[in-house]
């Protein structure tokens, strides 16, 4: 797969400002501005923005608790989301979602999802109605190497490969699902090797490097919209932050956090398109100033905006 | 006695029962290095042991289901659900399989566990973290429900749940967690299906479960200004029901409000009200009146989820409607 100049400053710029949200986030959560629990993406942006640069508006994902990064690779607008993440009535679930709720129905966001597992039949069945609809649409479902141990998400694989749903699954292994490590809750080196017991191609990439992750993606859509049927990718990754923010992490090594902060994929493609003479330094600046220029706005409008008024309580429960 | 909080009090009553029977083992997500979500089972670990300290992977309908099928093989499983509205993945272990297994084999299985979960709003955990569920598991016939309110009742309680026979849904309200209160050493166990006069009084009955018995006392302090006297009832476990002790009280105050967080429609207080109006209709001085939350999901927004959750005030008004 070629990609052109256009498409790699496009993915470096994602990735900045996925990172750049979240570490903003980090600090407004600390300060008190934002309620609740966030799951920050900090490490894993290449996933996200690798998969994503292969879709449409008219393509469908399924997000998790940690979705921020999903969203704005498929084109969400951080504007609504900080809003949302401050519990906002300009938000984009009006305040009554919060982090875990996110969700863009109109550009193919089904939503983050506090429900480990919660995801995979959903991407199944919006796979489906691309399937009847006769739409060469297809659905993405992102999901942890925790999730990849429930029940629903074996559930919907199989029913996926069945069916010959125009799915893709992508793993998303960070080897921890909050305390418990992969060593101990999976039987199989690899997320990607169950895939056999669907009969659906299964692939491991390295979850840090965006080329990769999009080539291996692009493999996997081209191949749903074809009518080929589900498949399933495994981007190896790593959180640098806590599960939640406010985790002390106890259960690993720092030792490994540094190691994998090595591997970071930002700098990586960032040297890379530096040494291709794609990026200068004043290029990378000038990206990131208008990222924090962007991301000011978000904030002040989410600062500025007005908590929803109690009356809308018990609105939106049905249609 | 001494002082501890609710989760302290949670934990206690798992080391004084492990320590006493080598066939209780603990399981859930995060229980182990972790301690769990909110702490409780913190220390346990290092006790005793990986054997009977199970970290699981996230796997619901599995901790459930071998909760189950090793009950019904001798152990006594002390399962943690983090939250109880993930029941949602696992309820047909629980509710199919546990509670019904005695019933279908005609008496002869016998299923000695007890699934904890925290339920309850107030932290900003939005709609998949927030719910309080107590009647979803009161209308499954085969399953107790426990409901403490008190570090003291829910040692006693947990204790007692563990020692029962049957499939327990013991639910721990979040907010409660850091609440500390007098708990006495070692063992002791409090009887399922006996209220609690949390505070006496003479002119309208309280029925309040959980953290919601604290907005009643909290109620009934205030109104003790103005000269109205409250009774707070909790009835601590909901299946069984101590419908006795609450008609009892309605009889002395003819007058009945119940509070509980869960939503009001089809909550644990329609039942509630339900005995009441059953048994002691011709007692009551003013319609039996419930506050609860509105039927929708928890909200995330700050501003909403406090409007959602029962509030003291809307307590008193409730009371003063019942007075008038
Ligand atoms: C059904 C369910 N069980 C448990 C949880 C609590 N929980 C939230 S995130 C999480 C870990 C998820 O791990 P993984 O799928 O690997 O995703 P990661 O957090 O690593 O991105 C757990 C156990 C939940 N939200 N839903
Ligand atoms: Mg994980």
């Amino acid at each position: 797969m070629d990609l052109t100049n256009e498409q790699l400053i496009k993915m470096y710029t994602t990735m900045v400002k996925i990172r750049t949200f979240e570490n903003r986030v980090a600090e407004l959560f600390a300060g008190g501005k934002i309620p609740g629990f966030v799951h920050l993406y900090v490490g894993e942006e290449a996933v996200a923005t690798g998969v994503c640069a292969n879709l449409t508006d008219k393509d469908y994902i399924t997000s998790t608790h940690r979705g921020h990064g999903h969203l704005i690779a498929k084109g969400g607008d951080i504007k609504l989301m900080m809003a949302e993440l401050f519990g906002k009535k300009t938000g984009y679930c009006k305040g009554k979602g919060g982090s875990m709720h996110i969700a863009d129905l109109d550009l193919g966001i089904m939503g983050a999802n506090g429900i480990v597992g919660g995801g995979p039949p959903l991407a199944s069945g919006a796979a489906l109605a691309c399937q009847y609809l006769g739409n060469d649409s297809v659905a993405v479902c992102f999901f942890g190497d925790g999730a990849s141990n429930q029940g629903t998400t074996h559930e919907a694989m199989n029913l996926a490969s069945c069916w010959k749903l125009p799915v893709v699954f992508v793993n998303e292994n960070n080897m921890y699902g909050i305390s418990s490590c992969t060593r101990d809750s999976m039987c199989v080196p690899n997320v990607a090797d169950r895939a056999a017991g669907y009969d659906i191609p299964g692939v491991v990439v390295d979850g840090n490097d965006v080329v990769a992750v999009c080539e291996a993606a692009a493999e996997g859509i081209n191949r749903a919209r074809q009518g080929k049927g589900p498949s399933l990718i495994e981007c190896k990754t790593y959180r640098h932050r806590g599960h939640f923010e406010g985790d002390p992490c106890a259960y690993r090594d720092d030792a490994e956090l540094e190691e994998w902060k090595e591997k970071d994929p930002i700098p990586r493609l960032e040297k890379k398109l530096l040494e291709m003479e794609l990026l200068t330094e004043s290029k990378v600046e000038e990206i990131k100033g208008a990222l924090q220029k962007d991301l000011a706005a978000a904030e002040q409008f989410a600062e500025e905006s007005p908590f929803p008024d109690v009356s809308v309580l018990t609105e939106d429960v049905y249609t | 006695m001494s002082n501890m909080t609710f989760a302290q009090a949670i934990k206690d009553a798992h080391v004084v029962e492990m320590e006493r029977d080598p066939n209780i083992y603990v399981a859930g997500e995060d229980v182990g290095v972790f301690g769990g979500c909110f702490g409780v089972t913190a220390g346990l670990l290092d006790q005793f042991g990986e054997k009977r300290v199970k970290d699981t992977p996230i796997t619901e309908s599995a901790i459930v289901g071998t909760a189950v099928g090793a009950a019904s093989a001798g152990l006594r499983p002390v399962i943690e659900l983090m939250f109880v509205d993930f029941i949602g993945v696992a309820l047909d272990q629980l509710y199919n399989q546990a509670g019904k297994m005695k019933y279908m084999f005609g008496g002869k299985a016998k299923i000695p566990m007890v699934m904890r979960a925290a339920c309850g709003a107030g932290i900003g955990a939005a709609a998949q973290h927030s719910q309080c569920l107590e009647a979803l598991f009161m209308h499954l016939p085969g399953l107790k429900v426990v409901m403490p309110s008190t570090p003291y009742d829910a040692k006693g309680l947990l204790i007692e749940a563990i020692r029962d026979d049957n499939p327990v849904v013991f639910l721990e309200h979040k907010m409660l967690y850091a609440v500390e209160g007098e708990v006495p050493e070692g063992d002791y166990t409090i009887s399922f299906g006996q209220a609690d006069i949390k505070r006496e009084g003479k002119d309208v009955t309280v029925v309040a479960t959980a953290n919601m018995v604290h907005t009643a006392l909290g109620a009934a302090e205030k109104l003790a200004a103005d000269g109205i006297s409250l009774e707070v009832v909790d009835p601590r476990t909901l299946n069984p029901l101590d419908g006795e002790t609450i008609i009892a009280s309605v009889k002395k105050t003819h007058r009945l409000v119940i509070l509980h967080e869960e939503v009001k429609f089809a909550g644990s207080g329609a039942e509630i009200a339900a005995q009441v109006a059953e048994e002691a209709f011709d007692y009551l001085d003013a319609p039996i009146l419930r506050v609860a939350a509105p039927f929708c999901p928890v909200p995330f927004s700050p501003p909403l989820e406090q409007a959602y959750i029962p509030s003291e005030q809307q307590l008193i008004d409730a009371v003063k409607k019942v007075m008038a």
